[in-house]
């Protein structure tokens, strides 16, 4: 993971560590805090713990997004603190003393956010939805356009073509080649990787390329597109992999009070992150009795048969 | 068991879930109508499909879900698809029958937002954000909205448009939405901790039942405009003990919702 990081992920880079509720990169996240990253701007639907805890330790200086909190429990203190007219100022602004960085918001929907990977891995100037009509929304980001329908029939909102720098996925297995599969929630991963430049996967275990070949329709990311595969089982708690561990819904419930409180968090991360070398020193942390408490049962699927040509 | 007690959370999701009869595919928003669905396949709308933006068709939840990307809404589901399938297909497709929705400001129209109290640009307080909802809003047959009111979420003016209700009243909203082709029809019902609230022709919402041990005024008092009121007033049927039961043992038994 290290290395990954050190080699891939630099300053001013554009960052989308994707996953919806499922399978978010927070090993991957917290190394960016270790090595130190700045002005990083963060793209992601729901930036939810991990951004939080990556803006706490004052990584980026932007954020795309869409929906913004702590999914099922409530709000993201170290963001709020970062955008809220309170507590927070633009460089310059008058009244600026004391108060944290302004961070800067580029605000979509799910699909706005959806549309952009998708331009943005198929090579299109923009994509066309059917949102965003009678709201605030094209008003509080101009970059959401109405563009005419060309064969005459009506107008509808574009959203130009999102290309990170770096995308970041964690899946339940990939093989040496980077070729990668997930089961469960899909989110816009594979979307996300393929409009990147660069891609890292991390996942929970390394198997054979024959592993992969005999179920090739659970594949989202060929290694052809990947530049750096790392294995860091656990490394998507709290967060949650189908079928290999649960979201530990305890530590979002924790992570209610320690959010709203800014000393709290930076002696979260301190304790967490900084002062920790990797995720296999946070896993120890944990304890083996809260890691083996997340164990799901065994709902297995049942096999295909992809028969054997000659 | 009639009788038995219960809080306002309890009754605002009972009466929510039973909205759902006779309803078949039902878009799943973040919040309180993850219960309120949930409750509504166990009881009135047994054949619901449950769609979760996550990328979810037919769920089957064995658990209450935590969030709505939990791992029980992918076990036992119909269809897991990507977040693009899912958002074109599935929604602007147009085979959501009822998007359920949360929100932190209404409007008389059934205008929501979540986006920002105050000014966008200097925000007193930063919300979530639109997610799916400004979507769903558009391209759900109808919206159900399911939210506890008072005077700072009842309001005169919304503070920032995130889904479109009925805009300006049914004259407008019914123009806009057939010059722009929207599948939507708009919001069709908003339940709340107090009463039961649906559109009339103007496309202004209405009170049409009042939860056991709510007065007028305790509506009036917690609402931001002065509400019109159903000649035909009703009270709404209290939880039974099956449905209280479900919430209390089955659904939400650490209470996060009903506290």
């Amino acid at each position: 993971m290290r290395d990954a990081i050190a080699d891939l992920v630099r300053d001013g880079d554009t960052v989308a560590i994707e996953g919806f509720t499922h399978l978010i990169g927070f090993a991957a996240g917290h190394e960016i805090i270790r090595q130190g990253r700045r002005d990083l701007t963060l793209a992601r639907l729901t930036p939810d713990l991990i951004y939080d805890q990556m803006i706490a330790a004052g990584v980026a200086r932007k954020l795309i997004f869409s929906w913004l909190g702590n999914p099922g429990v409530g709000g993201l203190g170290a963001i709020r603190r970062r955008t809220e007219a309170a507590t927070s100022a633009r460089p310059g602004d008058p009244d600026a003393e004391g108060k944290l960085p302004r961070l800067e918001l580029e605000e979509y929907s799910h699909f706005g956010m959806v549309g952009r990977y998708t331009a943005g891995a198929a090579g299109l100037p923009f994509y066309p939805i059917r949102s965003y009509f009678e709201t605030d929304l094209p008003k509080a980001n101009p970059l959401i356009r109405e563009v005419q329908s060309p064969y005459g029939d009506g107008v509808v909102y574009a959203v130009p073509p999102l290309k990170p720098d770096v995308t970041i996925v964690h899946a339940q297995r990939a093989d040496a080649a980077g070729n990668t599969q997930v089961w469960g929630l899909l989110g816009c991963q594979k979307e996300a990787a393929f409009a990147a430049d660069r891609v890292i996967v991390v996942v929970e275990e390394l198997v054979d390329e024959a592993v992969v070949r005999a179920d090739p329709n659970r594949t989202i990311i060929p290694g052809l597109i990947v530049d750096a595969v790392v294995v860091e089982p656990f490394g998507a708690h709290p967060s949650y992999v189908q079928g290999a561990y649960d979201r530990d819904n305890q530590f979002y419930l924790d992570w209610d009070a320690i959010t709203r409180d800014e000393e709290a968090l930076q002696g979260w991360l301190r304790e967490w992150v900084y002062d920790l070398d990797g995720r296999a020193a946070y896993v120890e942390k944990l304890g083996a009795e809260r890691v083996a408490a997340l164990k799901p049962g065994s709902a297995p699927s049942g096999s295909v048969d992809y028969g054997r040509y000659q | 068991m009639s009788g038995a007690a219960f809080s306002k959370s309890e009754m605002m999701i009972v009466a929510a879930a039973r909205e759902l009869a006779g309803q078949r595919v039902c878009f799943v928003g973040v919040g309180l109508p993850n219960i309120a669905v949930n409750l509504a396949q166990r009881t009135v709308a047994p054949e619901l499909e449950l769609v979760y933006e996550a990328g979810v068709f037919g769920a089957r939840p064995a658990r209450l879900p935590l969030s709505i990307g939990d791992p029980t809404i992918v076990t036992g589901a119909t269809a897991v698809t990507s977040m693009y399938e899912l958002f074109s297909f599935y929604l602007q497709g147009g085979l959501i029958d009822v998007g359920f929705l949360g929100a932190a400001q209404i409007d008389r129209f059934g205008n929501i937002n979540t986006t920002v109290i105050g000014d966008y640009a200097e925000p007193a307080t930063r919300l979530p954000g639109s997610g799916g909802a400004c979507e769903i809003a558009i391209n759900a047959r109808q919206v159900f909205v399911i939210m506890r009111q008072s005077q700072r979420s009842f309001v005169e003016q919304i503070d920032f448009r995130t889904s479109a209700g009925n805009l300006g009243g049914a004259e407008v909203s019914e123009r806009i939405r057939r010059e722009q082709g929207w599948i939507g029809r708009g919001p069709s019902v908003v339940v709340t901790d107090l009463a039961i609230w649906h559109f009339d022709e103007t496309g202004e919402m209405r009170v049409d039942s009042l939860h056991p041990g709510v007065t007028l005024d305790d509506v009036r008092a917690a609402t931001g405009w002065q509400p019109k009121v159903s000649e035909s007033l009703g009270t709404t049927s209290a939880p039974s003990a099956d449905e209280l039961s479900l919430i209390r043992e089955e659904l939400d038994p650490g209470g996060a919702y009903t506290r």
